[in-house]
């Protein structure tokens, strides 16, 4: 069995990284950008994180294909998981999902 | 003759990676399917919800700050341990391994100041919906580092009888990938409940 061969200056420096990333995302956090472009922001700090993670922690880099083809049929199916609740519902959004309970009490119009 | 060379014979001869390797990928894979169910719950509660709280007014950003380095270093501890099997470094492997476990108890003894701190002031999932998926998530991802921890417990006192084994660096390894996915899952949680 042939093992993944360690490179601890790689380690050490994709920790670096990661720490240097993390304050970046909270200091970015503080300066209250619109809704939108912070979550872009923050998504994409993450997921370049994560890739950071599974590439030379997970040693992706340099994995054989069977797991790059169970990691591709999971990858298919969550964007179903991602896309079908969040399409359903905004397609369902003309009606009131949380129908405030004050809505009872007020009175009935046009008649 | 060396344990390396005991584990060539291991490989299987199909799908060219040894099974254990390819059984905690296939585990990998259900759990990105569980944390997603919630992210998607998430994501749509959010939407939905006539009013969100901002993450950094109600929950303590330093403190989960703190959990992120703390999660971060322990994954870099954990490949460090996967490096000195390798090199067959027992001290060196026990050390790693040992501040792996410890930095998971770090991780869970912040994790356990901050739902204190919410307990006190009555706060529990029921509150709001926000709480609700903010207890859950982080429950569910609490959860996963006691279960590391285990498993690191585990292989570390193994080590002391198998250290020779030739399945022992897959194990590790092994050990290694989920460990880092409970830290992938951090690095997605920590923005979405504190900064967003």
């Amino acid at each position: 069995m042939k093992h993944h061969h360690p490179n601890i200056k790689l380690y050490l420096g994709v920790f670096a990284v990661l720490m240097a990333l993390t304050v970046v995302t909270v200091l970015v956090s503080y300066l209250h950008f619109p809704k939108t472009l912070a979550i872009l922001i923050g998504l994409a700090i993450a997921t370049f994180k994560a890739g950071l993670v599974a590439t030379f922690f997970m040693h992706l880099k340099g994995e054989r294909a069977l797991i790059f083809s169970v990691l591709g049929v999971t990858f298919f199916f969550v964007i179903f998981l991602y896309l079908l609740p969040i399409v359903d519902m905004s397609m369902v959004a003309d009606r009131v999902i949380h129908a405030p309970t004050a809505q009872n009490t007020q009175p009935e119009h046009g008649h | 003759m060396s344990s390396t060379a005991h584990a060539e014979h291991l490989q299987e001869p199909v799908t060219g990676i040894p099974n254990g390797k390819l059984g905690i990928w296939l585990f990998l894979a259900s759990e990105v399917m569980l944390f997603s169910t919630l992210f998607t719950t998430y994501i749509i509660l959010r939407v939905a919800a006539p009013e969100w709280p901002r993450g950094w007014e109600v929950l303590n950003v330093p403190l989960a700050m703190t959990n992120t380095f703390v999660l971060i270093t322990s994954s870099v501890t954990m490949v460090l341990a996967y490096a000195k099997a390798v090199t067959r470094e027992k001290a060196a492997f026990n050390k790693y391994l040992g501040l792996t476990i410890a930095l998971g108890f770090v991780f869970l003894g912040i994790k356990a100041i901050e739902y204190g701190a919410k307990f006190e002031h009555r706060i529990a999932p029921s509150t709001s919906i926000f709480y609700a998926i903010y207890f859950t998530t982080t429950g569910l991802h609490g959860l996963h580092v006691i279960g590391g921890i285990i498993a690191n417990s585990v292989l570390l006192w193994l080590s002391n009888k198998q250290w020779d084994h030739p399945l022992f660096v897959g194990r590790i390894e092994y050990a290694g990938l989920y460990w880092h996915f409970v830290d992938i899952v951090w690095i997605f949680l920590f923005p979405a409940l504190y900064l967003l």
